[in-house]
């Protein structure tokens, strides 16, 4: 099956991750840190996303919204004076999962076409709640009084000891993610995304499974929200825009679905190179644009697609 | 008298003013093999799609085992021993042939909300997985990518995977179509094996294997049965000659 597809590249991208703040401790680069610790958030919720969307064949235009769920959980906590770690998670873990099976229950009901309408529909709606909630900024987000703590301490204020939360969250993700996709239940979702119609002849209800993986990646797209916050130490409804989930498609779609070390390149190759790209002219998406039409049109099956091609 | 295990009474389908099935009555009895025979377009894939569960009914009953399963879905029938083939080939593409039958062994053998282990090495899944392939004849393709065998072997695998769900009945639509003289050798052979074993509802337009192979023959005609009995009963009904076998009376 699909399972282990290329096992070298994750292992070479996650060396490279561990070894990234020495690279910037000698160079002397705090943004590298920085960039890197960004590419991870965005990597953990592209991997979330690619759960549905390459083994589902669920095309969710609104996975952003989980992360808008999971930053607003420490946003809302924290302005009220919860700041501990684990609280913040258990919020943003219990509010994407009902979330996710809300709307899932809703917008599995659809196929196609309408289930990305449904679920951008669905993303916009939260996107205008948090918007609404003066109390917590509204439209201008919300500042927080400091990065969640950890068992009492602040020791997430380090650049450095954040990049390793961030790394050691992206690691327990990804991992549990392939453990999914190869498990029973992994094959019961691969089977519905190639045939729902002869699975329910072998004896499965499609609808159960799906969105029970719906509500998995709804709460491991949540946890990207909530090392977001903390990264910029503010939320805002921007988090969860629908160009938002567009960026998250694009990361997966880039790095390759399907194959869940594809996103995490995705991310990394979508973020470096508009990092790059906007340094060269603020014109940048002109660029950028045409770039991604050429990844679609000549690279089918993304960047991890290319690096099958040559035996990784 | 025996009872049957599946009794269907005066079902009905109709799409606005266009009637499909029109009050088919009929039943098939345990270990017997019923065929449903009928020109293009009298309804037959749409018939079996009702029994199967994947079209609903307008009125009407499908009893299974006694139960009323009319309005329960595929895959509660299923579960129950009412298996369907398609007609079109569906096998997952991706997956081994063995993890084709597996899959459908898994449905009914614990919890498919396990989030953790290989399920390809479960013996209890690829067990009776290779076994239902060494009787549909594919013992030895277990290992090959269903999307690479033969039409004639993805046919055999679409059998297996009906056969893994421990069926009591099968519903096997048109499991002849498209396939070659020899490959269609093949699946009548192994429709023999079958037989008696599981109660069969045949749809077939293969006119030579249904005599072959039917114990009884129901003839449908614009959605409505014309005829039903033994073969060489209904093949000698006058009103069948006239209507399916396109000769004047």
């Amino acid at each position: 099956m699909i399972a282990s597809r290329f096992p070298y590249v994750a292992a070479i991208a996650f060396a490279a991750l561990a070894l990234l703040p020495l690279g910037a401790m000698l160079s002397g680069d705090g943004f590298l840190l920085s960039i890197g610790t960004r590419v991870m958030i965005f990597a953990i919720a592209a991997i979330s996303l690619d759960l549905i969307l390459g083994y589902g064949a669920m095309v969710s235009f609104g996975h952003a919204a989980f992360i808008g769920i999971g930053a607003y959980a420490v946003g809302i906590l924290s302005a009220h004076g919860v700041t501990d770690l684990f609280a913040h998670l258990a919020a943003a873990l219990a509010a994407a999962a009902l979330f996710a099976l809300a709307t899932g229950a809703v917008s599995l009901r659809t196929k196609g076409v309408y289930f990305i309408m449904i679920t951008l529909a669905f993303g916009q709606m939260i996107y205008f709640l948090a918007v609404s909630l003066a109390a917590y900024g509204g439209d201008d987000g919300l500042t927080l009084p400091g990065r969640s703590t950890l068992l009492g301490s602040s020791v997430l204020k380090s650049p450095q000891a954040f990049y390793y939360l961030t790394l050691m969250a992206l690691a327990a993700v990804y991992l549990l993610c392939r453990a999914i996709v190869g498990s029973r239940f992994g094959r019961v979702l691969q089977g519905t995304r190639q045939n729902a119609v002869r699975m329910q002849a072998i004896g499965f209800e499609p609808f159960r499974y799906q969105i029970v993986a719906y509500v998995i990646a709804g709460m491991l797209g949540s946890v990207a929200g909530v090392l977001l916050a903390n990264q910029a130490e503010f939320v805002s409804p921007a988090y969860m825009s629908w160009q938002r989930s567009g960026e998250l498609i694009f990361m997966t779609v880039l790095g390759g679905i399907g194959t869940l070390t594809g996103p995490l390149i995705g991310a990394a190759a979508y973020l470096l190179l508009e990092e790059v790209l906007s340094h060269v002219t603020e014109h940048w998406k002109i660029l950028f644009g045409p770039f991604l039409i050429l990844v679609v049109l000549f690279a089918r099956g993304g960047i991890a697609g290319l690096l099958k091609g040559r035996g990784l | 008298m025996t009872i049957p295990l599946l009794e269907v009474e005066t079902l009905r389908k109709n799409y606005g003013a266009l009637v499909v099935t029109d009050a088919v009555s009929f039943d098939v009895l345990p270990g017997e093999l019923h065929a449903i025979i009928g020109p293009n377009g009298a309804g037959k894939t749409t018939l079996i799609h009702q029994l199967s569960g994947m079209l609903p009914s307008n009125s009407g009953r499908v009893l299974f085992s006694g139960e009323d399963v009319t309005g329960l879905s595929m895959a509660a029938r299923v579960h129950r021993g009412l298996a369907r083939s398609f007609q079109i080939t569906s096998i997952i593409p991706a997956f081994t042939a063995r993890d084709n039958v597996a899959l459908a062994v898994q449905a009914r053998s614990g919890s498919s909300y396990r989030f953790f282990g290989d399920p390809r090495r479960e013996a209890a899944l690829n067990g009776p997985a290779e076994a239902v392939l060494a009787e549909v004849g594919l013992g030895d393709r277990a290992d090959r990518v269903a999307g690479t065998l033969s039409h004639g072997e993805k046919r055999q695998l679409e059998l297996a995977r009906a056969l893994a769900t421990e069926p009591k009945l099968l519903l096997l639509d048109e499991p002849l179509a498209g396939t070659g003289h020899e490959e269609s050798a093949a699946v009548v052979a192994m429709l023999k094996r079958l037989k008696g074993r599981y109660a069969i509802l045949l749809i077939e337009h293969d006119m030579e294997a249904v005599f072959a192979l039917a114990d009884r023959v129901s003839v449908l005609v614009y959605g409505k049965i014309i005829a039903s009995g033994a073969p060489a009963a209904v093949r000698a009904d006058p009103l069948v000659r006239q209507a399916y076998l396109g000769e004047d009376a």
